[in-house]
């Protein structure tokens, strides 16, 4: 078992590579380079020269690409083109915040969605699952931003009971924080909830056919006792796997969050990156969030040979 | 009344009645829309009236007629999008599939590293090379997606070119691209053909996603995204104007989404095609 979970691993790894020459090769390979980007149509072929030298662009794109690789593994991301700013310093304290609010709606959404998927499951056909079909169905058929100013318009400014803007400062308590981020934190969850719920509802449903639940109702058993001792340990797995994905998507979905509700997180500084085409910043908030995606991905899939026997020998 | 040999059930009709009531307002767009759609005729967020009939916009356009103009931006360069996503993905889906192992290897191994990055994050990096004009804005989201379309379309080849009739072409020593076009496309067309709508929901709304984050359609083109962008300062004071936009991108959604699923229930998927891409 170890020997698979190792070999996930060193794939996990070697993705992150291919990902990071990916992210290189994006911004190096197409036609122009950050030099016409930054410079514009009216730059001479002499000042483009002369900033590219400055830039060092006129080297080699594989020499460059493996000193950017071994800097970022060092911690140095370089520095911002538009303001020259250490791009470390700027995007540790938005990854935290980016983090504290993924980590907020995986909080109330695994817990959410795992329960309702259930109820669901059990409850087949009756209102139950119907209500948490549609509503599922819509979650995932809306953009984001339209649950975001729904929230706002109701809970911000009809009723008042939060902040429709999610500024932070580091002087806040935790409540606080709690408080001001809880807009878009249900906003993600709304997002993400969607697909959990209808995953763990038909893991759930696909266990409750098999012919072994029959058998336990047969014998007599408590339907409670059927749903939680015999049927959702064999459900667990794929729920888990299921969660761990979404957890992945909860660390992309943020970018539009942030934007709407103005939170300072890596999504928010990349957008902004990206309007200013500061590729530096682009290629690092990229390279975060690839890598957050990737290693979310392999522990998804180390937590699924976990819990699934059937996985654990290599093929 | 019956649509393609078959007889819609009621939400197919809702479905069927909202993406025709958006494609005609996209085509018919001058005949409908009241104003152009970059004309100051009205105050900053002038409330609703018999003549603009959801009031104005962030700098007095009228909001009635930029959505009518924005169904056609914002529905076009989603359309045009899926279409070339089809034809990147399908042609070297097939490709994979009857092209032999190492194509397969090489064109699989590359998407599958395309996949571990997110569309979102791949998007903006390629957008903040190029700056968005509409003509990157789609090559870049078709060629992303294609590679969805190239993990479906090469699991659905995959089950067809075992099959004799496909060894027989072979044996008749046709060429690659007959095999392709004229013996696995058309049977793998079915289940391509739902795909065909849920690829355009879901690059719908990352168009959309994108002109709401400014870098998507720019302006004075109107598109929902965009509009929704423009007017998002006027939730603060309770005004409805960014919430129509978004509204019409969550209907278009739902409607595309309830028609698919009238398409799937006509034709179930032959085993290969799962519906998780």
């Amino acid at each position: 078992m170890l020997k698979v979970i190792a070999a996930r691993v060193v794939l996990g790894l070697l993705t992150l590579l291919a990902v990071s020459a990916l992210i290189f090769a994006a911004t190096e390979i197409l036609p122009g380079d950050v030099a016409s980007a930054v410079l514009g149509q009216g730059a001479t072929p002499e000042t483009l020269a002369t900033f590219r030298a400055e830039l060092g662009l006129d080297r080699p794109a594989y020499i460059r690409y493996f000193e950017w690789l071994f800097s970022a593994l060092q911690g140095d991301l370089g520095v911002a083109l538009t303001n020259k700013r250490d791009i470390l310093t700027s995007i540790a304290p938005r990854f935290e915040n980016t983090m504290f609010l993924a980590g907020y709606a995986a909080l109330i959404a695994v817990p959410l969605s795992v329960g309702l998927g259930i109820l669901a499951a059990i409850n087949e056909g009756k209102w139950i699952d119907r209500v948490a079909n549609v509503l599922s169905l819509a979650a995932i058929s809306f953009p984001e931003f339209f649950i975001a100013y729904v929230l706002i318009l109701v809970f911000a400014v009809k009723l008042g009971w939060f902040p429709s803007l999610s500024t932070v400062f580091d002087d806040m308590t935790l409540s606080q924080r709690f408080h001001v981020t809880a807009l878009p934190a249900v906003t993600l969850t709304m997002l993400v909830a969607a697909h959990m719920l209808r995953m763990t509802r038909s893991s759930v449903l696909s266990i409750m056919s098999q012919p072994y639940i029959e058998m336990a109702f047969l014998k007599g058993l408590k339907r409670s006792r059927v749903v939680f001792v015999h049927a959702l340990p064999n459900a667990a797995a794929p729920i888990i796997t299921v969660i761990a994905l979404n957890l992945a998507y909860l660390i992309v979905g943020v970018v539009v969050i942030e934007v709407v509700f103005v939170y300072p997180g890596v999504g928010q500084f990349m957008v902004d990156g990206v309007t200013k085409r500061d590729l530096p910043v682009v290629q690092a908030c990229g390279l975060v969030f690839a890598a957050a995606f990737v290693i979310l991905n392999t522990f998804a899939d180390v937590m699924s040979i976990l819990v699934n026997p059937r996985l654990r020998k290599p093929r | 009344m019956r649509i393609l040999g078959h007889k819609p059930s009621l939400s197919a009709w809702i479905g069927i009645l909202i993406v025709g009531a958006f494609i005609a307002a996209a085509i018919f767009a001058p005949f409908i829309a009241p104003f152009t759609e970059s004309e100051k005729v009205a105050k900053t967020w002038s409330p609703p009236t018999s003549e603009f009939l959801l009031g104005a916009d962030n700098i007095g356009r009228d909001l009635f007629s930029r959505m009518v103009y924005g169904a056609r931006t914002t529905i076009g360069v989603a359309l045009a999008t899926t279409i070339l996503s089809f034809i990147i993905g399908l042609s070297l889906g097939l490709w994979a599939a009857v092209g032999g192992k190492l194509v397969d290897q090489v064109l699989s191994r590359f998407v599958d590293v395309m996949l571990s990055i997110p569309l979102l994050v791949f998007a903006l990096i390629i957008l903040s090379m190029f700056g968005s004009s509409i003509p990157t804005l789609i090559i870049t989201i078709a060629i992303l997606d294609s590679t969805r379309v190239f993990r479906l379309s090469r699991a659905v080849a995959m089950n067809l070119v075992v099959l004799e009739y496909v060894e027989a072409a072979r044996l008749r020593g046709e060429g690659l691209w007959w095999i392709m076009r004229r013996e696995v496309l058309p049977n793998a067309m079915p289940p391509m053909i739902s795909e065909f709508g849920l690829r355009f929901c879901f690059n719908f709304l990352f168009v959309a996603g994108l002109s709401f984050l400014g870098l998507g359609i720019q302006p004075p083109l109107a598109d929902w995204g965009g509009m929704v962008r423009d007017n998002g300062k006027a939730i603060s004071f309770g005004l409805l104007a960014p919430l129509w936009p978004a509204m019409a991108i969550a209907a278009m959604t739902v409607g595309v989404n309830l028609v698919v699923d009238w398409i799937l229930s006509i034709n179930a998927r032959p085993s290969g095609a799962s519906a998780e891409m």
